[in-house]
């Protein structure tokens, strides 16, 4: 791994002048490096970190059956690392106007890590620095508690594709400050909804009327709004009561609740445990935007390297070549998703949407066809429209909002279903559905999801650890939790219980999910035994 | 279904069978109309998540993790793992089998060490919707595109995991790896060679010969007789006086061992593996089964130091040999069940090429335990006449979930021939539930058959 030369760095700095001349907006200094096939075979397990922490496992070829994203929920083989200064890798021997065209790509990349707000939480670190010094950390443990270490390792991980990522984010773009009072938040998210069960559109009433007496009254509106609600809801007041002698810290973060309640843990000797829980929760927690940005990322560069490349006046004379790499990094599968050219489809849509006008409210209100299909306002404000989506979406809110019909249709999309011919022994692929509902559907489906599991603090206390998993059409896969719940039984400190439910039968038929049939059980791990019961 | 297929199973009608066997025949040709069961990797197009820079963006190398590029040995792994298993946690090394594509077609299948990490995921292959996107013209309904519902030859199967393109070794040398491995740190026995014989090509060079002056390595238990020898000769020593210190030491007297070419024996094994590969076949007993034959092959590998001529054979109603390990490994899922003409081939081959005269013979035999011939009595007599050659039979029952855990027609059938009793040190039976079947189970497994 060696630094590009002098040559190469210099049309690298000449593209980022384009590149900020055409909007885009990133940190000046870059790191670029050449690496070898051997580097790669090295960097690769850690997620192209150099200075991750060493891991037996990374030694060793991981299974592959289940799915490689899955395994990895780190997006690995990114040739732009998010950090200070960004570092991307390069082939040692592309033509210049190739490392132009990538340089575009990577240059977007970092504008996209920069700004997008799913990413904040890494902005103000060096992660490189970070993982070095956790590195060193681990390391130093090593040489004190030995094999034990990469068990503490071991366990935490196999918890840290299910960190909480969006608690996370969410308290960053919502500061506690603003929080309203206990005793107000309780009766509009917790009373209303769930005791009274109210209709959204009473509770908004309600919370209309709440802000008038705020600004009629100031800090005396809540004891007069809540007078109001002790004469209809006599039993509010019980009820808050009650809520309130409960524990509430909402722990959706399995890792941090461990680290922060566990009882082993919090034994002298086995501090230092908490420390790698530590550096495991912040490692998983750096790479958990990547993945599901993945669409609008890829989008987003492919979009950025075509604009920038084919306005560049030192690349004449390559336009071919380019063209043909291009087109395959971007053209849409026949059969298949392909990441880059649904991002930069659905990019372009919206530039497009913005600059004709079409986001407008009094567009979007008015079905008329004729209308619509020949409304331009000419707005010019299509870049801005997609730099609000760099700066705001993530994959899901990307395909929610903007796969539509029309998107489809211009596209000529379509969902592939599959069916099995028993005469012939073959799996015919068809056009299932041209309906924008289904292709969103299929895309949202196959987006990356991890489970939702979380405590339960009532059940759980300093002898039992009590999970729930919430099911949401999918089992977990069975072969993994014993060895889940092992671990976690080590770092608790006693017994562990999952509350999971699981497919019992599934009928062949046309429409598989109609036909399941669902147990819910619980595993119990003690003594590094793991038993499961129905209830 | 196959038209010899619904011949015989006319003939069986004919017959008065019992209530489970008819169970069993339904059940088989009820899942062989069943669409087979299709692995996600096997499904041919890209998911959203495939495809990364270093993929689309030209000239870098797909970064492959393989144990060559590994920072520990297999060693260090392994003595780690039973590490583990001290401290009283799951072992994690998992012998890994990749199926790799070659130049010619020609499958290889290259072994490696795996790992999994057990995490809360998301099942899919149960709940899959197996929809993808598509783009292009066509009206809701058209067929854009076909796959044949069972991989075909030259196409890769699910059995393996990813794939791999760097590693150049071949079968035999990998599989010779294994076995070692297998047979060290699995405590796997040893074989007790049986009736080597000189070979004609293989030399080796031992220290066996002596040499008087020069060589080696001193012999001093000679070398002190013919001192001793020397110095009685002379007179300088009496039987009741022995003086070592007085003893004259000629250059002679030493003897030394000398390095020497010696003809080599070879021990030689012809291994038969048979495995059913009909209907009721899908699934998990065929995994268990081909893992384990695999595991067996690479064993006698080592055992035998590469002396092993393997043969193998499959049958579903009618019993065929096949050309090599991979067509083996891969074959898929045929028609009914009929055990007795796959044990009936072995015996025929082995007369006709007069295997018996030279070598060891081992026949390894993996089924669910399925078999429309209720008595079983063409296949106990077809096991009767292989027990007069072979050193050892070792068959696999590997039980499909359904039955639960009742005794298969086929244990039945040799618990009740006796040979089981009759002849322990040659045939051995292993019966395990094909759904909960790890690694070390399929390893304890071989060691009950080879034991």
């Amino acid at each position: 791994m060696y630094l590009i030369d002098q040559h190469t760095k210099k049309i690298m700095e000449e593209c980022k002048e384009r590149a900020r001349d055409a909007g885009l907006k990133f940190e000046n200094e870059t790191l670029e490096y050449i690496v070898t096939n051997r580097d790669l075979l090295e960097l690769s397990p850690k997620a192209m970190i150099p200075t991750l922490y060493d891991y037996w496992v990374y030694d060793v070829e991981v299974l592959k059956e289940y799915g490689k994203y899955k395994l990895y929920p780190t997006n690995p083989y990114e040739t732009v690392i998010n950090s200070r200064p960004a570092i991307s890798f390069y082939n040692d021997n592309n033509p210049d106007w190739l490392n132009i065209m990538i340089f575009y790509h990577v240059l977007a990349h970092i504008d996209f890590f920069q700004n997008n707000i799913l990413f904040q939480h890494t902005w103000n670190d060096d992660f490189v620095g970070q993982a070095l010094a956790d590195k060193r950390l681990i390391q130093k443990m090593r040489s004190e508690y030995g094999r034990w270490v990469d068990y503490v390792i071991e366990f935490a991980r196999s918890i840290d594709n299910i960190v909480g990522y969006y608690n996370l984010i969410a308290d960053n773009i919502f500061p506690n400050e603003i929080h309203p009072e206990d005793k107000i938040s309780y009766y509009f998210d917790e009373f209303l909804q769930k005791e009274i069960k109210l209709s959204q559109h009473e509770i908004y009433k309600q919370i209309l009327h709440y802000n008038d007496l705020l600004e009629i009254h100031g800090k005396s509106a809540e004891p007069i709004f809540f007078t109001e609600v002790r004469i209809k809801y006599p039993e509010f007041e019980a009820k808050f009561e009650k809520y309130k002698s409960k524990k509430h810290t909402k722990y959706d973060d399995l890792l941090q609740f461990i680290r922060d309640n566990s009882p082993y843990l919090k034994k002298e000797a086995n501090q230092w445990m908490c420390s790698i829980l530590t550096i495991i929760r912040n490692t998983a927690l750096y790479f958990a935007p990547q993945i599901r940005t993945k669409i609008i990322n890829e989008g987003w560069a492919s979009y950025w390297h075509d604009r920038l490349f084919l306005n560049d006046d030192r690349i004449k004379g390559n336009e071919i070549p380019y063209a043909k790499i291009n087109a395959g990094v971007t053209s849409i599968n026949r059969i298949g998703l392909n990441p880059y050219a649904i991002g930069l489809r659905l990019i372009e849509y919206v530039e497009d949407l913005a600059e004709k006008g079409k986001l407008d409210y009094k567009f979007q209100i008015n079905e008329n066809y004729e209308f619509r299909k020949n409304y331009n306002k000419k707005t010019g404000k299509g870049k801005e429209a997609i730099f609000n989506l760099r700066t705001n979406f993530s994959d899901f809110t990307l395909i929610n909002v903007y796969c539509t019909q029309e998107f489809i249709d211009k596209n000529d999309l379509f969902v592939v279903g599959r069916k099995f011919i028993p005469e012939r022994q073959v799996y015919q692929y068809y056009v299932k559905s041209r309906k924008a509902e289904d292709y969103k559907k299929m895309l949202l489906d196959s987006l990356y999801h991890p489970c939702y599991i979380t405590i339960d603090q009532e059940k759980t206390n300093e002898e039992c650890l009590y999970l729930i998993h919430h099911y949401e059409g999918k089992q977990l896969i069975k072969e993994f939790i014993p060895d889940v719940l092992i671990g976690l039984e080590f770092l608790w400190g006693g017994k562990v219980q999952l509350e999971t439910t699981e497919i019992v039968k599934i009928e062949n038929g046309e429409n598989e999910s109609d036909k399941i049939e669902l147990q819910k059980v619980i595993y119990n791990s003690q003594n590094r035994i793991v038993n499961k019961i129905k209830i | 279904m196959k038209p010899d297929l619904q011949k015989i199973l006319d003939k069986i009608n004919f017959k008065s069978i019992s209530p489970t066997l008819d169970n069993i025949i339904k059940r088989e040709i009820e899942l062989i109309k069943k669409k087979p069961q299709i692995t996600n990797s096997q499904i041919p197009y890209p998911n959203l998540y495939d495809k990364t820079d270093f993929d689309v963006l030209p000239n870098y190398y797909r970064p492959y993790r393989s144990i060559f590029a590994s920072l520990k040995t297999l060693d260090e792994l392994l003595a780690q793992d039973i590490q583990r298993e001290k401290d009283g946690f799951p072992r994690r090394i998992k012998i890994g089998r990749l199926i790799k594509p070659s130049k010619n077609n020609q499958k290889q299948v290259v072994i490696i060490p795996t790992t999994t990490e057990p995490k809360f995921y998301h099942d899919d292959s149960i709940t899959d919707e197996q929809e993808t996107g598509g783009s292009g013209e066509g009206n809701e309904g058209d067929i854009i595109g076909e796959q044949p519902a069972q991989p075909q030859q030259g196409e890769g199967s699910g059995q393996g995991a990813g794939k791999g393109d760097e590693t150049e070794h071949d079968i035999v040398q990998e599989a010779f790896d294994l076995g070692k491995i297998l047979t060290e740190k699995f405590q796997l026995p040893n074989l007790k060679p049986k009736g080597k014989k000189p070979s004609f090509t293989k030399y080796i060079y031992d220290l066996t010969d002596r040499n008087r002056g020069f060589g080696q390595i001193l012999e001093k238990k000679e070398t002190l007789k013919r001192i001793i020898r020397t110095n009685a000769l002379l007179g300088r020593i009496t039987t009741d006086d022995i003086d070592t210190t007085q003893l004259l030491i000629s250059p002679d007297d030493k003897v030394y061992r000398i390095l020497s070419k010696e003809k080599d024996f070879e021990t030689q094994a012809v291994v038969f593996f048979i495995r059913d590969y009909s209907g009721s076949m899908q699934g998990n007993p065929t995994q268990v089964v081909t893992s384990q034959h695999l595991l067996i092959y690479s064993w006698l590998m080592y055992q035998y130091q590469n002396n092993v001529i393997s043969r193998f054979i499959v049958h579903d109603t009618n019993a065929k040999e096949v050309p090599d390990f991979y067509v083996y490994y891969q074959s898929q899922v045929a028609g009914g069940t009929k055990v007795s003409p796959a044990f009936e081939l072995v015996n025929q081959i082995v007369d006709k090429e007069k295997l018996a005269v030279e070598n060891n013979i081992y026949v390894f035999y993996g089924t669910d335990g399925d078999d429309w011939e209720e008595d079983g009595k063409e296949m106990t007599n077809a096991i009767r006449k292989m027990l007069t050659y072979s050193n050892r039979v070792g068959i696999t029952v590997a039980r499909n979930a359904w039955g639960a855990n009742s005794i298969t027609i086929v244990e039945k059938n040799l618990n009740e021939s006796g040979l089981l009793k009759e002849k322990p040190e040659l045939i051995k039976m292993d019966v395990m539930q094909s759904d909960n079947a790890p690694e070390s189970r399929i390893i304890e497994g071989i060691r009950i058959l080879v034991s």
